[in-house]
């Protein structure tokens, strides 16, 4: 099991914030001493996951938290919104599936860039994702 | 709002990208661009993206539309100076950024324009009936 080191709260509801979460879960990957490489992918799955938040959920909260197990070290990052929810799921990690006018690679590409990710969608019910990258 | 600025080299177009863009800020930098190639009338557009942390879906959209609205216009643009863990993320993530010219940096992009326009100037001469012959 892991202990949670600190916590961190955003409210996504407008194009700027994604810009925060970016610069929020930089600052808190380069505290936990993740290499560049891997700071660049889970700032690039949390630019991904709250862009499709702000979009497709109405907007939301985005979560971070800084982890700790044993001697490994890692930054969990949650996007929460009350939204449509997603239909189908497997649908929506494909490559290329889009209902909007993008490229359809956000959930699956953020899904990529991580070790742990987990998501909890229902129509109605909105949308809870989390993305873990560990050191 | 604020926008990237865009400088004027010769027939060329340089645009650094020195801040987080908020997708906004992009779509702007999109449409500038479009407009400064027609009213520039410019060959080649460079843009340095060297101090970019990241490169995300919206933002290699951006890089893939300015690529395809140059080129209707006449004109080629080469992205440069993309930091190493940018480009592995942007595999990772399945971007391929097809059709995009890119270069390690300002100076090689700026090889690649001149090549690009020169092939094309050489292919105009070729053209024209030189009256002398
Ligand atoms: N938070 C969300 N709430 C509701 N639907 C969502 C949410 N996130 C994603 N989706 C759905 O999943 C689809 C796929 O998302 P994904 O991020 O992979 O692609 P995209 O956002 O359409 O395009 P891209 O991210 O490449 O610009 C979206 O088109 C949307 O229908
Ligand atoms: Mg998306």
């Amino acid at each position: 099991m892991s202990t949670i080191l600190k916590t961190e709260k955003l409210d996504v509801s407008e194009e700027q914030h994604i810009v925060a979460v970016r610069q929020a879960v930089r600052r808190l990957a380069l505290e936990i001493k993740l290499s560049l490489v891997d700071q660049t992918k889970i700032v690039t799955a949390a630019s991904e996951l709250a862009r499709n938040l702000l979009i497709y959920g109405g907007g939301g909260e985005v979560i971070l938290r800084t982890l700790s197990a044993g001697i490994r070290h890692g930054l969990k990052v949650e996007f929460i919104d009350e939204g449509p929810g997603i239909e189908d799921l497997e649908l929506a990690l494909r490559d290329g599936f889009t209902s909007g006018g993008g490229m359809g690679l956000g959930l699956g590409g953020a899904k990529r860039l991580v070790n742990e990710f987990e998501i909890d969608s229902a129509p109605g019910r909105g949308t809870r994702i989390g993305i873990t990258r560990w050191k | 709002m604020d926008r990237i600025p865009i400088l004027t080299m010769g027939q060329f177009l340089l645009v650094t990208i020195q801040v987080d863009m908020h997708d906004r800020l992009a779509m702007a930098l999109q449409d500038d661009l479009t407009t400064r190639i027609t009213t520039s009338r410019a060959k080649g557009v460079l843009i340095d993206i060297s101090s970019l942390e990241i490169v995300d879906s919206f933002i290699g959209r951006m890089l893939g539309n300015i690529s395809s609205m140059a080129r209707v216009l006449g004109a080629e643009a080469v992205v440069v100076g993309m930091q190493p863990a940018v480009a592995i993320t942007l595999v990772e993530l399945g971007l391929s950024l097809d059709g995009v010219h890119t270069a390690l940096d300002v100076e090689k992009g700026m090889q690649l324009l001149r090549r690009y326009i020169g092939a094309e100037f050489e292919e105009s001469l070729s053209d024209v009936d030189d009256p002398e012959n």
